[in-house]
């Protein structure tokens, strides 16, 4: 990589938008997903499909806004939480205990995102960070999530009444209806005016001001639209592994998501879902390395940041000159 | 023994002193966090691991070399510093003119490799360090009883809080530095040495967090996941403080420690996030940080 004189945006401009390339792209991807469980273990890949929306709806903030929230967790696993403890103590269908969930993730994040917006670059981080382990100690003391333990056992039920989800290969296709949703609603939101003001704002805040825009407002409403889609990972998560743990809302979850999102290409539509399948892959295959996991992930973040800094698609995008 | 408001006074300053001794690792992390945050305009991540490198240091120098606490005290943070020095000439260099926000990722994953080599090695339990035997035993202040490596703790960390403060604000160096802080170009000009003063200044931060971290050992145990989750609460602080006063961050820290000890004593269900409750309502009240100037 050449040496950079100017100072170089988290997110780099991304090339003329073609319409045409992300349809064939967002094509070959439906398709790709929907023949995988002939290949792969259905578990693995709803895994995946759940930290792919995740990193999506991470990368809505960091790729679009220039936010780098470092505290994601909270809103993936207090939704965990919340579907686990609807579906199981109150007996509500799949469906709703996982809407329900989304929404109080989005809850938690107007309370957060109102706090967060008012100091911007790393002070923002900072304070997600700190408020995100906040949300960990109420989650480790608070009787409902059992500590330690977690929610386990969690029911699947029927979605809508007759939609078995015990059955592996039918909540496959449920988990890709729900990650297809959350991708094409994000897509809609960066392509939409709102997300032209979000890009505004991303390149030169200040200036947005001076236009009239209330940028507090556009940064505070992407934060929540960004943690309500993490929810709905998270929702959709606690039931597909039937239980909800201290892992997710933990800060190395916090951390995971970043380095999907860095790995896959920061800014770009498609390089989180890429990044989340390539880091849960890893992760499965070296299971068994204990901590080294911890280790190797550290190294592909130096690595990512010192000399690969668009991450897969992003290297891809540029060499072809297209946005993906 | 008097008590007050039903707790004695033994456990209310047991606690007090315990909140002190933690505000002092607050103040002297969140010190070289902001001395950092000047020169580099970077957030050190890896802060935490390299205090838990000061604290190993420590312990192997003992083990390996049989050399004490006292030698500890004086190797371990220029061993730390110098590592620093190194991922500064190699890594945080190269991200000169990019988004600040790199640093914060490169930094995230310098902490991971660190934290999880050690933890390969140790495990997560903790491994003994004795107190220094001429800090061993207390002194009863009339009030309290009060175990001398506490107290050392408390005095020697104010000290050297107290002395950074002095070679930043007071002396020809600090000058330079405060001038690079501001203008590095210009004082380039003037013939002096700025990217080594960066280098210098990122291995004098991580050096006192090694130095907090041979202080730590023999008070927490040593292992290899104590500045995890440690560094979050600092981060915490240092939003608290703003990073743009050195006096502000040291006062932020002691007071920060001892709201803490005292939570402990009256609330002790909050006592792990009354810090972020604070940082919640400072950001309220005043979003730039009790010492920091409005950007």
């Amino acid at each position: 990589m050449s040496v950079d004189t100017a100072s170089e945006s988290i997110t780099a401009p991304v090339e003329v938008a073609h319409p045409r390339d992300e349809q064939i792209a967002f094509l070959l991807m439906t398709l790709a997903l929907i023949v995988a469980p002939l290949f792969a273990y259905p578990f693995f890949l709803m895994q995946a499909l759940c930290f792919a929306l995740f990193a999506c709806a991470f990368n809505l903030l960091v790729g679009y806004v220039g936010l780098l929230s470092f505290g994601h967790a909270m809103f993936l696993g207090s939704a965990g939480y919340f579907s686990a403890h609807i579906a199981k103590v109150w007996g509500w269908p799949p469906e709703l205990a996982i809407i329900t969930a989304a929404l109080g993730a989005g809850v938690i994040g107007i309370v957060t995102g109102a706090l967060a917006i008012r100091r911007q670059g790393i002070y923002f981080s900072m304070i997600t960070l700190a408020l995100s382990q906040m949300i960990y100690f109420f989650c480790l003391q608070a009787p409902f999530t059992h500590g330690e333990d977690g929610i386990q056992a969690v029911p699947q039920g029927k979605m809508l009444g007759f939609i078995n989800l015990s059955n592996q290969m039918i909540l496959y296709y449920v988990v890709l209806a729900i990650f297809l949703f959350g991708f094409l609603a994000i897509h809609r939101i960066i392509n939409s005016p709102f997300g032209e003001i979000l890009k505004a704002i991303r390149e030169n805040e200040p200036r947005a001001i001076s236009l009239g825009y209330k940028t507090d407002r556009y940064k505070l409403a992407a934060f929540v639209l960004s943690a309500t889609l993490v929810g709905l990972a998270g929702a959709t998560k606690a039931i597909v592994a039937q239980n909800a743990s201290l892992t997710d809302v933990h800060w190395s979850m916090s951390g995971e998501v970043v380095l999907m999102t860095l790995v896959g290409g920061l800014g770009t539509i498609f390089g989180p879902v890429l990044g989340a399948f390539v880091i849960v892959a890893m992760q499965n295959y070296l299971a068994g390395f204990g901590q080294w996991v911890t280790v190797i992930q550290g190294v592909i973040f130096v690595a990512c940041v010192l000399a690969f800094r668009r991450g897969i698609v992003g290297e891809i995008a540029h060499m072809f000159k297209r946005s993906l | 023994m008097i008590p007050l408001l039903g707790i004695s006074t033994q456990a209310l300053f047991g606690q007090l002193l315990l909140g002190l001794i933690n505000g002092a690792f607050y103040a002297l992390l969140s010190l070289g966090l902001a001395v950092i945050f000047g020169m580099l305009n970077i957030i050190n991540f890896a802060h935490g691991a390299l205090y838990m490198v000061g604290a190993f240091c420590a312990y192997f120098l003992l083990q390996l070399l049989g050399l004490n606490y006292w030698f500890a005290l004086i190797i371990s943070p220029i061993v730390v510093g110098a590592l620093g020095m190194i991922i500064e000439r190699t890594m945080l260099q190269r991200l000169a003119g990019l988004d600040h926000l790199y640093g914060l990722l490169l930094t995230f994953g310098l902490a991971l490799i660190i934290q999880g080599v050690f933890q390969n090695y140790f495990g997560s339990s903790g491994l003994p360090y004795a107190i220094p035997r001429e800090l061993s035993g207390g002194t009863n202040l009339g009030f309290m009883f009060l175990p001398n490596y506490r107290g050392w703790v408390i005095i020697f960390s104010l000290i050297v809080c107290l002395a950074t403060w002095f070679i930043i604000e007071k002396t020809r160096l600090g000058a330079y530095l405060r001038a690079a802080t501001e203008n590095p170009a210009l004082v380039r000009a003037f013939g002096i040495n700025v990217p080594r003063m960066v280098t210098l200044t990122y291995g004098f931060g991580v050096g006192l967090a090694a130095l907090a971290g041979v202080l730590a050992a023999p008070i927490n145990q040593v292992r290899p996941l104590m500045g995890a989750d440690f560094i979050i609460v600092v981060f915490a602080v240092v939003v608290i403080g703003g990073m743009g006063s050195i006096l502000g961050s040291i006062i932020t820290g002691f007071l920060l420690g001892l709201i803490e000890g005292l939570t402990k004593v009256f609330y002790p269900e909050a006592s792990n996030t009354v810090i972020f409750v604070i940082m919640a309502i400072v950001l309220l009240v005043r979003p730039a940080g009790l010492f920091g100037r409005t950007a």
